[in-house]
Protein backbone atom coordinates (compact mmCIF):
# COMPACT_ATOMS: atom_id res chain seq x y z
CA UNK A 1 0.00 0.00 0.00
CA UNK A 2 2.86 2.34 0.98
CA UNK A 3 4.60 1.43 -2.27
CA UNK A 4 1.50 2.39 -4.26
CA UNK A 5 1.06 5.72 -2.48
CA UNK A 6 4.71 6.63 -2.99
CA UNK A 7 4.58 5.71 -6.65
CA UNK A 8 1.43 7.82 -7.12
CA UNK A 9 3.04 10.76 -5.35
CA UNK A 10 6.17 10.42 -7.47
CA UNK A 11 4.23 10.25 -10.75
CA UNK A 12 2.12 13.28 -9.86
CA UNK A 13 5.08 15.31 -8.56
CA UNK A 14 7.14 14.58 -11.66
CA UNK A 15 4.19 15.56 -13.81
CA UNK A 16 4.33 12.22 -15.65
CA UNK A 17 0.60 11.93 -15.11
CA UNK A 18 -2.10 14.41 -14.17
CA UNK A 19 -4.40 11.97 -12.42
CA UNK A 20 -4.05 8.62 -10.68
CA UNK A 21 -7.13 6.43 -10.84
CA UNK A 22 -7.17 4.03 -7.90
CA UNK A 23 -9.16 2.93 -4.87
CA UNK A 24 -9.85 4.78 -1.63
CA UNK A 25 -11.85 4.12 1.53
CA UNK A 26 -15.46 5.13 1.15
CA UNK A 27 -18.54 4.95 3.33
CA UNK A 28 -19.52 1.54 1.90
CA UNK A 29 -16.22 -0.21 1.35
CA UNK A 30 -13.59 0.87 -1.12
CA UNK A 31 -14.53 3.07 -4.05
CA UNK A 32 -12.88 4.64 -7.05
CA UNK A 33 -10.56 7.57 -6.37
CA UNK A 34 -9.20 10.20 -8.74
CA UNK A 35 -6.06 11.68 -7.25
CA UNK A 36 -4.81 14.87 -8.90
CA UNK A 37 -3.03 16.37 -5.92
CA UNK A 38 0.19 14.57 -4.83
CA UNK A 39 -0.51 15.32 -1.18
CA UNK A 40 -3.72 13.32 -1.44
CA UNK A 41 -1.99 10.17 -2.60
CA UNK A 42 -2.00 8.55 0.86
CA UNK A 43 -5.72 8.06 0.34
CA UNK A 44 -4.95 5.24 -2.08
CA UNK A 45 -5.55 1.71 -0.86
CA UNK A 46 -5.36 -1.71 -2.42
CA UNK A 47 -6.56 -4.94 -0.85
CA UNK A 48 -8.94 -7.80 -1.47
CA UNK A 49 -11.97 -5.50 -1.41
CA UNK A 50 -10.88 -3.77 -4.63
CA UNK A 51 -13.29 -5.65 -6.84
CA UNK A 52 -14.24 -2.82 -9.21
CA UNK A 53 -12.72 -2.75 -12.69
CA UNK A 54 -11.52 0.86 -12.92
CA UNK A 55 -10.70 0.63 -16.61
CA UNK A 56 -14.22 1.88 -17.35
CA UNK A 57 -12.79 5.30 -16.38
CA UNK A 58 -10.15 5.10 -19.13
CA UNK A 59 -12.90 4.65 -21.67
CA UNK A 60 -12.81 7.48 -24.26
CA UNK A 61 -16.49 8.14 -23.55
CA UNK A 62 -15.45 9.69 -20.23
CA UNK A 63 -14.66 13.09 -21.69
CA UNK A 64 -14.43 14.89 -18.34
CA UNK A 65 -11.72 12.45 -17.25
CA UNK A 66 -9.78 12.76 -20.49
CA UNK A 67 -9.75 16.52 -19.97
CA UNK A 68 -7.78 16.03 -16.75
CA UNK A 69 -4.83 14.82 -18.82
CA UNK A 70 -2.71 11.70 -18.89
CA UNK A 71 -3.81 9.10 -16.38
CA UNK A 72 -2.16 6.39 -14.32
CA UNK A 73 -4.47 3.55 -13.41
CA UNK A 74 -4.33 0.89 -10.72
CA UNK A 75 -5.26 -2.48 -12.22
CA UNK A 76 -5.50 -6.09 -11.16
CA UNK A 77 -4.56 -8.82 -13.60
CA UNK A 78 -8.12 -9.20 -14.84
CA UNK A 79 -8.47 -5.44 -15.36
CA UNK A 80 -5.23 -5.37 -17.36
CA UNK A 81 -7.11 -7.37 -19.99
CA UNK A 82 -9.56 -4.48 -20.38
CA UNK A 83 -6.66 -2.04 -20.82
CA UNK A 84 -5.25 -4.38 -23.48
CA UNK A 85 -8.71 -4.55 -25.06
CA UNK A 86 -8.97 -0.76 -25.32
CA UNK A 87 -5.49 -0.57 -26.86
CA UNK A 88 -6.29 -3.45 -29.23
CA UNK A 89 -9.43 -1.67 -30.41
CA UNK A 90 -7.53 1.63 -30.84
CA UNK A 91 -9.53 3.42 -28.16
CA UNK A 92 -6.52 4.53 -26.15
CA UNK A 93 -2.83 4.76 -26.93
CA UNK A 94 -0.38 2.67 -24.96
CA UNK A 95 1.87 5.69 -24.44
CA UNK A 96 -0.99 7.73 -23.06
CA UNK A 97 -1.66 5.67 -19.97
CA UNK A 98 0.54 4.52 -17.09
CA UNK A 99 -0.50 1.08 -15.93
CA UNK A 100 0.19 0.33 -12.26
CA UNK A 101 -0.45 -3.38 -11.91
CA UNK A 102 -1.09 -5.03 -8.56
CA UNK A 103 -0.38 -8.69 -8.01
CA UNK A 104 -3.73 -10.09 -7.00
CA UNK A 105 -4.82 -13.18 -5.12
CA UNK A 106 -8.53 -12.80 -5.69
CA UNK A 107 -11.06 -10.22 -4.55
CA UNK A 108 -14.30 -10.22 -2.57
CA UNK A 109 -17.64 -10.01 -4.34
CA UNK A 110 -18.79 -7.25 -1.99
CA UNK A 111 -16.35 -4.34 -1.46
CA UNK A 112 -18.01 -3.51 1.88
CA UNK A 113 -17.25 -6.98 3.17
CA UNK A 114 -14.21 -7.36 5.42
CA UNK A 115 -14.26 -11.14 5.71
CA UNK A 116 -11.76 -13.72 4.53
CA UNK A 117 -11.77 -15.06 0.98
CA UNK A 118 -13.90 -18.20 0.94
CA UNK A 119 -15.88 -20.01 -1.72
CA UNK A 120 -18.93 -17.91 -0.79
CA UNK A 121 -17.35 -14.49 -0.51
CA UNK A 122 -14.86 -14.62 -3.41
CA UNK A 123 -15.89 -12.81 -6.57
CA UNK A 124 -17.27 -15.13 -9.26
CA UNK A 125 -14.93 -13.52 -11.75
CA UNK A 126 -11.90 -14.93 -9.94
CA UNK A 127 -12.94 -18.47 -10.90
CA UNK A 128 -11.92 -17.85 -14.48
CA UNK A 129 -8.80 -15.75 -13.88
CA UNK A 130 -5.46 -16.70 -15.35
CA UNK A 131 -3.66 -13.38 -14.94
CA UNK A 132 -2.79 -12.98 -11.27
CA UNK A 133 0.37 -11.23 -12.44
CA UNK A 134 -0.27 -9.28 -15.66
CA UNK A 135 2.31 -8.80 -18.38
CA UNK A 136 0.93 -5.43 -19.46
CA UNK A 137 2.24 -2.85 -16.99
CA UNK A 138 4.57 0.08 -16.43
CA UNK A 139 4.96 -0.65 -12.73
CA UNK A 140 4.09 -3.84 -10.93
CA UNK A 141 3.67 -3.86 -7.15
CA UNK A 142 2.99 -6.25 -4.33
CA UNK A 143 3.89 -9.86 -3.74
CA UNK A 144 1.95 -12.64 -5.37
CA UNK A 145 -0.59 -13.93 -2.81
CA UNK A 146 -1.76 -17.55 -2.83
CA UNK A 147 -4.48 -18.66 -5.28
CA UNK A 148 -7.98 -17.75 -4.07
CA UNK A 149 -10.70 -20.35 -3.46
CA UNK A 150 -12.91 -20.99 -6.48
CA UNK A 151 -16.58 -20.10 -6.57
CA UNK A 152 -18.08 -22.75 -8.88
CA UNK A 153 -21.54 -21.11 -9.06
CA UNK A 154 -21.11 -19.59 -12.52
CA UNK A 155 -19.85 -22.72 -14.25
CA UNK A 156 -22.64 -24.75 -12.64
CA UNK A 157 -25.30 -22.29 -13.81
CA UNK A 158 -24.03 -22.38 -17.39
CA UNK A 159 -23.97 -26.18 -17.36
CA UNK A 160 -27.53 -26.30 -16.00
CA UNK A 161 -28.77 -23.87 -18.66
CA UNK A 162 -27.15 -25.90 -21.42
CA UNK A 163 -29.09 -28.98 -20.28
CA UNK A 164 -32.45 -27.18 -20.56
CA UNK A 165 -34.68 -27.29 -23.63
CA UNK A 166 -35.07 -24.20 -25.82
CA UNK A 167 -38.46 -23.44 -24.30
CA UNK A 168 -37.09 -23.66 -20.75
CA UNK A 169 -34.16 -21.42 -21.62
CA UNK A 170 -36.55 -18.94 -23.22
CA UNK A 171 -38.64 -18.97 -20.06
CA UNK A 172 -35.55 -18.48 -17.89
CA UNK A 173 -34.33 -15.46 -19.84
CA UNK A 174 -37.82 -13.98 -20.16
CA UNK A 175 -38.15 -14.06 -16.39
CA UNK A 176 -34.70 -12.63 -15.82
CA UNK A 177 -34.90 -9.92 -18.46
CA UNK A 178 -38.44 -8.89 -17.55
CA UNK A 179 -36.91 -7.24 -14.48
CA UNK A 180 -34.68 -4.99 -16.59
CA UNK A 181 -35.59 -1.32 -16.13
CA UNK A 182 -33.38 -0.17 -19.02
CA UNK A 183 -31.25 2.07 -16.86
CA UNK A 184 -28.27 1.06 -19.01
CA UNK A 185 -26.06 0.83 -15.94
CA UNK A 186 -24.53 -2.32 -17.48
CA UNK A 187 -23.33 -0.23 -20.39
CA UNK A 188 -22.03 2.59 -18.23
CA UNK A 189 -20.06 0.24 -15.98
CA UNK A 190 -18.61 -1.71 -18.90
CA UNK A 191 -14.95 -0.92 -19.68
CA UNK A 192 -15.43 -2.16 -23.24
CA UNK A 193 -18.65 -0.30 -24.15
CA UNK A 194 -16.91 2.55 -25.93
CA UNK A 195 -19.24 3.57 -28.80
CA UNK A 196 -19.64 7.32 -29.07
CA UNK A 197 -23.32 6.79 -29.73
CA UNK A 198 -24.83 3.54 -28.51
CA UNK A 199 -27.17 1.76 -30.93
CA UNK A 200 -29.73 1.70 -28.13
CA UNK A 201 -29.74 5.52 -28.10
CA UNK A 202 -30.29 5.90 -31.83
CA UNK A 203 -33.70 7.16 -32.83
CA UNK A 204 -33.37 7.29 -36.61
CA UNK A 205 -33.62 4.43 -37.28
CA UNK A 206 -34.61 3.19 -33.86
CA UNK A 207 -33.05 -0.24 -33.56
CA UNK A 208 -33.87 -0.88 -29.95
CA UNK A 209 -37.14 0.14 -28.36
CA UNK A 210 -36.17 2.31 -25.35
CA UNK A 211 -39.18 1.22 -23.29
CA UNK A 212 -38.79 -1.47 -20.69
CA UNK A 213 -40.85 -4.25 -22.25
CA UNK A 214 -39.68 -7.87 -22.17
CA UNK A 215 -39.29 -7.81 -25.94
CA UNK A 216 -37.20 -4.64 -25.99
CA UNK A 217 -35.17 -5.81 -23.00
CA UNK A 218 -34.34 -9.01 -24.80
CA UNK A 219 -33.32 -7.14 -27.95
CA UNK A 220 -31.13 -4.78 -25.89
CA UNK A 221 -29.32 -7.49 -23.96
CA UNK A 222 -28.89 -9.68 -27.04
CA UNK A 223 -27.40 -6.74 -28.90
CA UNK A 224 -25.08 -5.77 -26.07
CA UNK A 225 -23.86 -9.32 -25.65
CA UNK A 226 -23.20 -9.61 -29.37
CA UNK A 227 -21.32 -6.31 -29.44
CA UNK A 228 -19.16 -7.56 -26.57
CA UNK A 229 -18.39 -10.87 -28.26
CA UNK A 230 -14.61 -11.15 -28.39
CA UNK A 231 -14.28 -7.91 -26.39
CA UNK A 232 -15.75 -8.89 -23.06
CA UNK A 233 -13.09 -9.68 -20.47
CA UNK A 234 -15.59 -11.32 -18.13
CA UNK A 235 -15.06 -8.71 -15.39
CA UNK A 236 -18.79 -8.88 -14.56
CA UNK A 237 -19.03 -5.15 -13.90
CA UNK A 238 -22.36 -5.23 -15.78
CA UNK A 239 -23.74 -7.72 -13.33
CA UNK A 240 -22.39 -5.81 -10.33
CA UNK A 241 -23.90 -2.59 -11.65
CA UNK A 242 -27.31 -4.11 -12.38
CA UNK A 243 -29.84 -2.82 -9.83
CA UNK A 244 -32.14 -5.75 -10.65
CA UNK A 245 -29.48 -8.43 -10.21
CA UNK A 246 -29.96 -9.90 -13.68
CA UNK A 247 -27.26 -12.54 -14.27
CA UNK A 248 -25.81 -10.73 -17.29
CA UNK A 249 -22.50 -12.43 -16.67
CA UNK A 250 -24.06 -15.69 -17.81
CA UNK A 251 -24.64 -14.29 -21.30
CA UNK A 252 -21.17 -12.77 -21.42
CA UNK A 253 -19.52 -15.92 -20.17
CA UNK A 254 -21.42 -18.16 -22.57
CA UNK A 255 -20.41 -16.02 -25.56
CA UNK A 256 -16.81 -15.85 -24.31
CA UNK A 257 -16.79 -19.66 -24.17
CA UNK A 258 -18.27 -19.85 -27.69
CA UNK A 259 -15.59 -17.46 -28.99
CA UNK A 260 -12.87 -19.49 -27.33
CA UNK A 261 -14.18 -22.76 -28.68
CA UNK A 262 -14.77 -21.53 -32.23
CA UNK A 263 -11.91 -19.10 -32.76
CA UNK A 264 -9.37 -20.28 -30.17
CA UNK A 265 -9.34 -16.80 -28.64
CA UNK A 266 -9.32 -16.16 -24.93
CA UNK A 267 -9.31 -12.63 -23.55
CA UNK A 268 -5.73 -11.81 -22.60
CA UNK A 269 -3.58 -8.87 -21.58
CA UNK A 270 -1.60 -8.81 -24.82
CA UNK A 271 -2.81 -5.92 -27.01
CA UNK A 272 -1.09 -7.30 -30.11
CA UNK A 273 -3.47 -10.28 -30.33
CA UNK A 274 -6.16 -9.22 -32.83
CA UNK A 275 -9.84 -9.07 -31.87
CA UNK A 276 -11.44 -12.37 -32.93
CA UNK A 277 -14.34 -10.81 -34.82
CA UNK A 278 -12.03 -8.44 -36.69
CA UNK A 279 -10.09 -11.24 -38.35
CA UNK A 280 -10.97 -14.54 -40.00
CA UNK A 281 -9.52 -17.86 -41.04
CA UNK A 282 -10.54 -19.42 -44.32
CA UNK A 283 -11.01 -22.72 -42.51
CA UNK A 284 -13.28 -21.41 -39.76
CA UNK A 285 -15.82 -23.93 -38.60
CA UNK A 286 -19.05 -23.68 -40.63
CA UNK A 287 -20.96 -26.69 -39.35
CA UNK A 288 -23.95 -24.41 -38.64
CA UNK A 289 -24.26 -23.33 -42.28
CA UNK A 290 -26.76 -25.46 -44.14
CA UNK B 1 -67.11 -15.90 -31.23
CA UNK B 2 -63.69 -14.53 -30.55
CA UNK B 3 -62.51 -18.07 -29.88
CA UNK B 4 -63.78 -19.07 -33.29
CA UNK B 5 -61.83 -16.28 -34.92
CA UNK B 6 -58.68 -17.29 -33.06
CA UNK B 7 -59.08 -20.91 -34.13
CA UNK B 8 -59.42 -19.79 -37.70
CA UNK B 9 -56.23 -17.73 -37.49
CA UNK B 10 -54.27 -20.65 -36.13
CA UNK B 11 -55.50 -23.17 -38.67
CA UNK B 12 -54.63 -20.89 -41.57
CA UNK B 13 -51.31 -19.81 -40.07
CA UNK B 14 -48.42 -19.86 -42.43
CA UNK B 15 -44.97 -18.72 -41.39
CA UNK B 16 -43.48 -15.39 -42.35
CA UNK B 17 -39.86 -15.84 -43.27
CA UNK B 18 -37.44 -13.01 -43.97
CA UNK B 19 -34.52 -13.74 -46.27
CA UNK B 20 -31.50 -11.44 -46.03
CA UNK B 21 -29.54 -12.19 -49.18
CA UNK B 22 -26.45 -10.91 -50.91
CA UNK B 23 -26.92 -9.10 -54.20
CA UNK B 24 -24.15 -10.89 -56.04
CA UNK B 25 -24.86 -14.56 -55.41
CA UNK B 26 -28.02 -15.51 -53.59
CA UNK B 27 -30.22 -12.75 -55.00
CA UNK B 28 -29.16 -13.73 -58.51
CA UNK B 29 -29.61 -17.39 -57.55
CA UNK B 30 -33.12 -16.67 -56.30
CA UNK B 31 -33.79 -14.79 -59.53
CA UNK B 32 -32.61 -17.84 -61.47
CA UNK B 33 -34.94 -20.06 -59.43
CA UNK B 34 -37.78 -17.71 -60.42
CA UNK B 35 -36.99 -17.51 -64.11
CA UNK B 36 -36.55 -21.31 -64.14
CA UNK B 37 -40.13 -21.54 -62.82
CA UNK B 38 -39.03 -23.60 -59.82
CA UNK B 39 -41.93 -24.15 -57.44
CA UNK B 40 -41.31 -23.11 -53.85
CA UNK B 41 -43.20 -22.10 -50.74
CA UNK B 42 -44.47 -18.53 -50.89
CA UNK B 43 -43.53 -17.69 -47.29
CA UNK B 44 -40.25 -15.96 -47.95
CA UNK B 45 -39.79 -12.19 -48.24
CA UNK B 46 -36.46 -11.41 -49.83
CA UNK B 47 -34.40 -8.40 -48.76
CA UNK B 48 -31.46 -7.63 -51.01
CA UNK B 49 -28.23 -6.45 -49.42
CA UNK B 50 -24.83 -5.66 -50.93
CA UNK B 51 -23.07 -8.52 -49.10
CA UNK B 52 -23.76 -11.12 -46.43
CA UNK B 53 -21.32 -9.11 -44.35
CA UNK B 54 -23.85 -6.26 -44.45
CA UNK B 55 -26.16 -8.37 -42.29
CA UNK B 56 -26.00 -6.86 -38.86
CA UNK B 57 -27.18 -9.43 -36.30
CA UNK B 58 -29.65 -6.74 -35.27
CA UNK B 59 -31.47 -7.24 -38.59
CA UNK B 60 -32.30 -10.76 -37.50
CA UNK B 61 -33.39 -9.73 -34.02
CA UNK B 62 -35.50 -6.94 -35.52
CA UNK B 63 -37.12 -9.33 -37.99
CA UNK B 64 -38.19 -11.57 -35.11
CA UNK B 65 -39.44 -8.58 -33.13
CA UNK B 66 -41.51 -7.36 -36.04
CA UNK B 67 -43.28 -10.66 -36.54
CA UNK B 68 -41.08 -12.95 -38.59
CA UNK B 69 -41.20 -16.61 -37.62
CA UNK B 70 -37.98 -17.51 -39.36
CA UNK B 71 -34.98 -15.87 -41.01
CA UNK B 72 -32.76 -17.00 -43.85
CA UNK B 73 -29.35 -15.42 -44.23
CA UNK B 74 -27.57 -16.30 -47.43
CA UNK B 75 -24.59 -15.11 -49.41
CA UNK B 76 -21.79 -16.22 -51.68
CA UNK B 77 -19.85 -19.38 -50.95
CA UNK B 78 -16.67 -18.71 -49.00
CA UNK B 79 -13.92 -17.68 -51.36
CA UNK B 80 -16.45 -16.33 -53.88
CA UNK B 81 -17.33 -13.07 -52.13
CA UNK B 82 -17.71 -10.13 -54.51
CA UNK B 83 -15.67 -8.11 -52.02
CA UNK B 84 -13.17 -10.96 -51.51
CA UNK B 85 -13.46 -11.38 -47.74
CA UNK B 86 -16.89 -10.12 -46.64
CA UNK B 87 -18.44 -13.49 -46.00
CA UNK B 88 -15.47 -14.70 -43.94
CA UNK B 89 -16.10 -11.93 -41.43
CA UNK B 90 -19.85 -12.54 -41.65
CA UNK B 91 -19.34 -16.23 -40.93
CA UNK B 92 -17.64 -15.43 -37.62
CA UNK B 93 -20.46 -13.11 -36.58
CA UNK B 94 -23.13 -15.60 -37.58
CA UNK B 95 -21.41 -18.36 -35.62
CA UNK B 96 -21.63 -16.29 -32.43
CA UNK B 97 -25.20 -15.19 -33.15
CA UNK B 98 -26.14 -18.81 -33.81
CA UNK B 99 -24.79 -19.86 -30.41
CA UNK B 100 -26.27 -16.91 -28.54
CA UNK B 101 -29.77 -17.35 -29.99
CA UNK B 102 -29.68 -20.97 -28.94
CA UNK B 103 -28.55 -19.98 -25.45
CA UNK B 104 -31.36 -17.45 -25.03
CA UNK B 105 -33.95 -19.99 -26.13
CA UNK B 106 -34.67 -19.22 -29.81
CA UNK B 107 -34.74 -22.56 -31.63
CA UNK B 108 -31.83 -22.94 -34.02
CA UNK B 109 -34.14 -24.15 -36.78
CA UNK B 110 -35.66 -20.68 -37.07
CA UNK B 111 -32.49 -19.17 -38.47
CA UNK B 112 -30.98 -20.71 -41.58
CA UNK B 113 -27.52 -19.68 -42.65
CA UNK B 114 -26.56 -20.88 -46.11
CA UNK B 115 -24.35 -20.16 -49.06
CA UNK B 116 -26.18 -20.08 -52.41
CA UNK B 117 -24.29 -19.04 -55.54
CA UNK B 118 -25.76 -17.29 -58.59
CA UNK B 119 -26.05 -20.58 -60.49
CA UNK B 120 -27.70 -22.53 -57.68
CA UNK B 121 -31.40 -21.86 -58.33
CA UNK B 122 -32.14 -25.40 -57.21
CA UNK B 123 -30.30 -24.95 -53.96
CA UNK B 124 -32.27 -21.77 -53.25
CA UNK B 125 -35.51 -23.67 -53.82
CA UNK B 126 -34.28 -26.33 -51.41
CA UNK B 127 -33.24 -23.77 -48.76
CA UNK B 128 -36.63 -22.01 -48.96
CA UNK B 129 -38.64 -25.22 -48.81
CA UNK B 130 -36.62 -26.81 -46.05
CA UNK B 131 -36.67 -23.66 -43.90
CA UNK B 132 -40.42 -23.29 -44.38
CA UNK B 133 -40.98 -26.92 -43.36
CA UNK B 134 -38.80 -26.52 -40.27
CA UNK B 135 -40.47 -23.27 -39.19
CA UNK B 136 -43.94 -24.74 -39.82
CA UNK B 137 -43.04 -27.62 -37.55
CA UNK B 138 -41.97 -25.18 -34.80
CA UNK B 139 -45.10 -23.04 -35.10
CA UNK B 140 -45.42 -19.28 -34.75
CA UNK B 141 -42.77 -17.37 -32.80
CA UNK B 142 -45.54 -15.76 -30.77
CA UNK B 143 -43.30 -15.62 -27.72
CA UNK B 144 -41.53 -12.58 -29.11
CA UNK B 145 -44.73 -10.81 -30.03
CA UNK B 146 -47.25 -11.80 -27.38
CA UNK B 147 -45.28 -10.48 -24.46
CA UNK B 148 -47.04 -7.87 -22.42
CA UNK B 149 -46.58 -4.37 -23.74
CA UNK B 150 -44.92 -5.45 -26.94
CA UNK B 151 -47.70 -5.77 -29.51
CA UNK B 152 -46.82 -7.24 -32.88
CA UNK B 153 -46.54 -4.82 -35.74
Amino acid sequence: MKELQELARKLLNEGTVKVVIGYEEGPRGVRAAFITDPTQSEKLVFDKRCVQNLVAYLNPRRKHLIQLGKAAIVVKGCDARSVAGLIREKQIERGNVVVIAMRCGGVLENPANESELTCETVSVRCANCDVREPKLYDYILGVLPPEPPVNPARAEQIAALKLMTSAERWQFWTEQLSRCIRCHACREACPMCFCVQCTADKTQPQWIDPSSTPRANRAWQTMRTLHQAGRCVDCLECERACPEHIPLGLLARYVADAVEQRFAYKSCDDPSVPAPLGVYRTDDDEEFIR
Amino acid sequence: MSDGVKQETISTWSPKIVALVCNWCTYTGADLAGTSRLKMDANVRVIRLPCSSRVNPLFIIKAFERGADGVIVSGCHTGDCHFSTGNYYARRRFAILHDLLEFTGVENDRVTFSWVSASEGNKWQQVVNETTTRVKALGPLHIFQEQKGGEAQ
